[in-house]
């Protein structure tokens, strides 16, 4: 599959989605299931990226110090929970990453 | 109508701007063309989803897997679509289209909120149309600033660092109950372990585990 036919589905479906309640208002309704399970999906997507992104840096597990993602991505979380703001815990998370890399 | 839809917007695109910068940077690093690239942000249109697809493009998972992946991600759309559905069911079935283009997260925040204290006028649908330019603009050209400056930023940056970052910054705040939590730990430590998956099926798997785990704990208290 081409890139751009990827994105002409995803695109597609992404609309078909957005389109679904205003095209057929008052025929059916969210199932309460769908409903529920909702505000799971964006800590589970997200959570599923950042794991191993963090703790598999060269595709194997690293729990150590030597891991420089994740004391960095420590320092994320820490400014995360303080500002829940989001350029700042980008930004104190990428300037720990290069700190510590240039240090070690 | 149309411009106080625009101001309504202003504040959240400065918070815009950056995410848009940060996608095309990143999927020129994931080595989609300047083309492509700006053009998932038109297609697709969806901040996450976008930064998503890219990174799995990067890892040559097959296309079913991508594009599923961009449909979960993305789901919370359906209700977005039920929840501003009774405000625009008198629309012309062009404007339903155009609004359901322009319905994004951050659409979505400011219109809402409109309608909730305003009720439906006659003009109302200019309000939601204004709010979706302003951030449709401002998403099209902060990706398209991202993609010309990406290709000019070095390895040793580690810009690929910025999407666990920008993933940790939106999850941190929305873990506000156990079973959040729980879903989110465990989907996170069920990405570990099917990591090894084929079709880089794991993080969908990964994603669908830690969802039922929060839905399941959610049932139970």
């Amino acid at each position: 599959m081409s890139v751009w036919t990827i994105f002409l589905i995803g695109g597609l479906l992404t609309f078909a989605m957005r389109f679904s309640f205003i095209y057929a208002f008052g025929r059916f309704r969210v199932p309460p299931a769908l409903h529920r399970a909702l505000r799971f999906v964006p800590p589970a997507v997200l959570s599923a990226i950042v794991f191993p992104a963090v703790l598999m840096p060269d595709d194997r597990l690293a729990f150590g110090l030597g891991n420089h993602r994740l004391l960095a991505a420590a320092v994320a979380v820490l400014v995360a929970l303080r500002t829940r703001k989001t350029l700042p815990t980008i930004v104190a998370g990428m300037a720990a990453l290069l700190l510590l890399q240039a240090a070690f | 109508m149309l411009w106080a839809g625009v101001r309504a917007e202003a504040p959240i695109l400065v918070g815009v701007f950056p995410f848009g910068l940060i996608y095309g940077a990143l999927a020129r690093n994931a080595g989609l063309a300047p083309l492509p690239a700006q053009m998932m942000s038109s297609i697709v249109f969806a901040g996450s989803s976008q930064f998503v697809a890219a990174k799995l493009i990067a890892e040559a998972a097959p296309g079913a897997v991508i594009v599923l992946t961009i449909v979960v991600v993305n789901l919370r759309h359906l209700l977005y679509s039920a929840s501003v559905a009774e405000y625009v069911r008198d629309l012309p079935l062009r404007w339903k289209v155009a609004l359901s283009y322009l319905l994004t997260d951050e659409a979505y925040a400011a219109t809402i909120v409109h309608y909730e204290l305003d009720g439906v006028k006659p003009e109302s649908h200019w309000f939601f149309l204004g709010a979706g330019l302003a951030l449709w603009l401002t998403w099209q050209v902060s990706s398209a600033l991202g993609i010309f400056a990406g290709a000019a930023i070095p390895p040793s940056w580690r810009l690929d660092f910025a999407l666990p970052l920008t993933f940790i910054a939106m999850v941190v705040p929305t873990l506000l109950d156990f079973p959040v939590v729980a879903a989110a730990a465990t989907a996170g430590v069920a990405a570990l372990l099917a990591y090894g998956l084929p079709y880089k099926l794991g993080l969908i798997a990964a994603a669908l585990v830690g969802i039922a785990v929060g839905m399941i704990l959610e049932t139970r208290q």
